[in-house]
C-alpha cells in the first residue's frame, strides 16, 4: 500500500485536489481530495444525494467546478480524453432513438476519430469485438428500443470497451440489471483489472461491495474515507457516511461475519 | 419555369431544409426551442432592413443568425440562473418577437416590409420577385436563397453527422470523449435560425414551426435509422409542399397555410397507419 501512495502523482490515474461543486449556491461536493491507484476496481459509495455521479462528472469536466483541480494521469482532463471511458446511467439516454446496437457501440470510437472522419471497417470490427465480450454480438443489428434493461447496460459497456481507455468511470452499471448481465459486468471488470485498467464504479448496494471491489471511496458531499476495502469498509466509516442510519451497520455485519472480530480494532 | 413550379419548388426547399434541421430538434426534444428561435429572429430581420434598407439575403441571414444565437444563449443563461426552462424560453422568444413587431410597425413606412408579410409569408409572390443583377434576371430570388440555405444545411449535416448524432443521443458521453457538445448545440441552433429566415420569407413566422416539426416528427414514426429518417423528413417536406399547393389551388386559400395543413395531414395519416399496424401485430 505504502508503495502506491508514494508513487508520483503523474503516474496516478486520478488525482483530485480541493474540488468543490455547487448547483445554484447549494454545495454538492465540498473540498474533495482524492488519489486513485492504478489497476484497481474502485467503488464509490454513499447515500442518495451524496454527489457520487456529480463527482465523476466534475472529474470529467462535464459539470462546472467552483474550485479545485483534477489530473488524469498527470494531465488536465481535456488533454486526457482518449485515456478515459465513461458509462453513463442507463436512463440518461432516449432508448427510442433511431439507431441500432452496433451503431451505439461504434460511438465509442468517435473521440478517437476526431472531426470529419467517419467510422469505417476498423471501427466496425472493434465494435463487434466489444459486443462479443459482453455476449451481445447476435444483437448487433437490433434496434436499441427492443433491448431489455440488462442488454442496454451491456451495450453501454461494449461501447466503453470499444473506446479502449486506461481508466473507466461507470455510473451505477449494476442498477436494475438481470443476473446474466451482473455476471457479464463482473467478468468484464475483472478482465479490465487484469489488463491493468482502472475502473471507478458508482455503486449502491452495500452487500456486494466486498465481492466486487478492492478499493473504496466513501462519499457524502465530502470524502469520508478512501482506501483498500478491507481497511475502509468498516461500520464506523459507514455510520459516518450514511449519517448513522440503521441498516447500514446491520448490512455490513451480515455481509462479512468475520469482520465482527475486528470491530473497533481498526 | 412556370409560376406554380416556382411556388412548389420554394415550398419544397423550405420544408426540406426545415425537415433536415428539425429532425434533430425532434430527436433532442427541443422543437419548442426551434419554435422560440423562429420567432425570436424577427428583430434581427427588422434591424437588418432598418440599417441597410435592403432585403438582401446575406444581411437577413446574418441578423437572424445573431438573434438565434442570442435566444439560445438567453434560454440557457436563464435556466442556469434558476428559471424553469420552458418559462425562460417563453419569456425570451415572446419578448424578442414583440420587439421585432414593434420595430417593423414603427418603421414600416421606411422599409419594404410589413407585418402581414412577416406573419403569413409571401410564397405566392415568389415567382415574380426576381433577382436582378444589373438588367439581367437570374430568376426568382427565393429559389436562390432557399436553395443556398438547403445546401448549407445539407453540407453541415453531412460533415458533422456523427457529432450531431451522438450529441442528440448521448451528450454526456459525447462530452466525456471531448466532443464540444455546446459548440454543436450552437451550430444546430444557427442552422435553425438561418433556415427560419428563409422559411419566414416563404411561409411566415406562424407556420415556420410547422415546417420545423412536422417532417421530422412524421419521419421519426417511419424508420429506425437516423440517416433514413433525415432523408424521409426531406421527402415528406417536399410531399407536403406539393400537396399543399394543390390544396390551395383547389380551395382558393393561402398557399403557406395549405402547405402546413398538408404537412399535418401527412403526419396524421402516418400516425394512424402506424397505430393500426401495431394493433394488428398485437392482435
Amino acid at each position: 500500500m505504502a508503495r502506491e501512495h508514494s508513487a508520483r502523482d503523474d503516474d496516478l490515474p486520478v488525482v483530485v485536489r480541493s474540488l468543490t461543486v455547487a448547483y445554484q449556491q447549494r454545495p454538492v461536493l465540498k473540498d474533495v481530495n482524492l488519489s486513485l491507484p492504478p489497476g484497481r476496481l474502485i467503488g464509490v459509495i454513499g447515500p442518495n444525494g451524496a454527489g457520487k455521479s456529480t463527482m465523476i462528472k466534475a472529474i470529467l469536466g462535464m459539470v462546472p467546478r467552483l474550485s479545485g483541480e483534477v489530473r488524469i494521469f498527470g494531465r488536465p482532463v481535456a488533454q486526457a480524453r482518449r485515456e478515459v471511458g465513461y458509462v453513463p446511467q442507463r436512463a440518461s439516454v432516449d432508448w427510442d432513438f433511431p439507431t441500432d446496437v452496433l451503431d451505439v457501440v461504434m460511438m465509442g470510437r468517435y473521440g478517437h476519430l476526431g472531426l470529419l472522419r467517419r467510422p469505417g471497417a476498423r471501427e466496425r470490427s472493434l465494435a463487434m469485438e466489444a459486443l462479443e465480450k459482453v455476449g451481445m454480438a447476435d444483437f448487433a443489428r437490433r434496434q436499441i428500443s427492443q433491448l431489455s434493461g440488462g442488454q442496454q447496460q451491456r451495450v453501454f459497456l461494449a461501447r466503453a470497451l470499444a473506446q479502449d481507455a486506461r481508466i473507466y468511470f461507470m455510473d451505477e452499471p449494476f442498477a436494475g440489471v438481470d443476473a446474466a448481465t451482473e455476471r457479464a459486468i463482473i467478468g468484464l471488470l475483472t478482465d479490465l483489472k487484469a489488463r491493468g485498467r482502472t475502473v471507478v464504479v458508482v455503486h449502491h448496494d452495500l452487500q456486494t461491495v466486498r465481492e466486487y471491489f478492492d478499493w473504496l471511496v466513501l462519499l457524502n458531499v465530502r470524502v469520508l474515507a478512501a482506501g483498500p476495502v478491507e481497511r475502509v469498509f468498516t461500520p464506523e466509516n459507514l455510520t459516518h457516511t450514511y449519517g448513522g442510519r440503521l441498516g447500514s451497520l446491520a448490512l455490513l455485519a451480515g455481509a462479512q461475519p468475520p469482520a465482527r472480530r475486528s470491530l473497533g480494532g481498526d | 419555369m412556370t409560376a406554380s413550379l416556382v411556388i412548389v419548388a420554394v415550398g419544397a426547399l423550405v420544408a426540406g431544409s426545415a425537415g433536415l434541421v428539425g429532425s434533430f430538434l425532434v430527436l433532442r426534444r427541443m422543437t419548442m426551442l426551434g419554435d422560440a428561435i423562429s420567432h425570436a429572429v424577427l428583430p434581427g430581420i427588422a434591424l437588418g432592413f432598418l440599417f441597410t434598407g435592403s432585403r438582401a439575403a446575406p444581411i437577413m441571414v446574418l441578423g437572424a443568425a445573431l438573434f438565434g444565437l442570442l435566444t439560445t444563449w438567453l434560454v440557457q443563461a436563464l435556466q442556469r440562473a434558476g428559471v424553469q426552462e420552458d418559462a425562460g424560453m417563453g419569456v425570451t422568444f415572446t419578448a424578442l418577437f414583440a420587439l421585432g413587431v414593434v420595430l417593423i410597425s414603427a418603421f414600416a413606412g421606411r422599409v419594404h416590409l410589413d407585418l402581414e408579410h412577416v406573419l403569413y409569408g409571401e410564397i405566392a409572390f415568389a415567382p415574380w420577385d426576381l433577382w436582378l443583377v444589373g438588367d439581367v434576371s437570374l430568376g426568382p430570388r427565393a429559389l436562390w436563397t432557399m436553395g443556398a440555405i438547403f445546401v448549407l444545411d445539407l453540407v453541415a449535416v453531412l460533415l458533422f453527422f456523427k457529432e450531431l448524432k451522438i450529441c442528440a443521443f448521448d451528450p454526456e458521453t459525447a462530452s466525456a470523449q471531448g466532443i464540444n457538445v455546446t459548440a454543436f448545440h450552437y451550430l444546430l441552433m444557427t442552422l435553425v435560425s438561418i433556415t427560419t429566415v428563409g422559411a419566414f420569407d416563404a411561409v411566415g413566422a406562424i407556420l415556420v414551426v410547422a415546417m420545423l416539426v412536422l417532417p421530422g416528427a412524421t419521419a421519426y414514426l417511419l424508420t429506425d435509422r437516423l440517416s433514413v429518417m433525415l432523408a424521409l423528413a426531406v421527402g415528406i417536406g417536399v410531399l407536403a409542399s406539393v400537396l399543399g399547393y394543390l390544396l390551395a389551388r383547389a380551395t382558393d386559400t393561402p398557399v403557406a397555410g395549405a402547405m402546413a395543413v398538408a404537412g399535418g395531414a401527412v403526419f396524421a395519416v402516418t400516425f394512424v397507419i402506424r397505430l393500426l399496424r401495431q394493433r394488428r401485430r398485437r392482435a
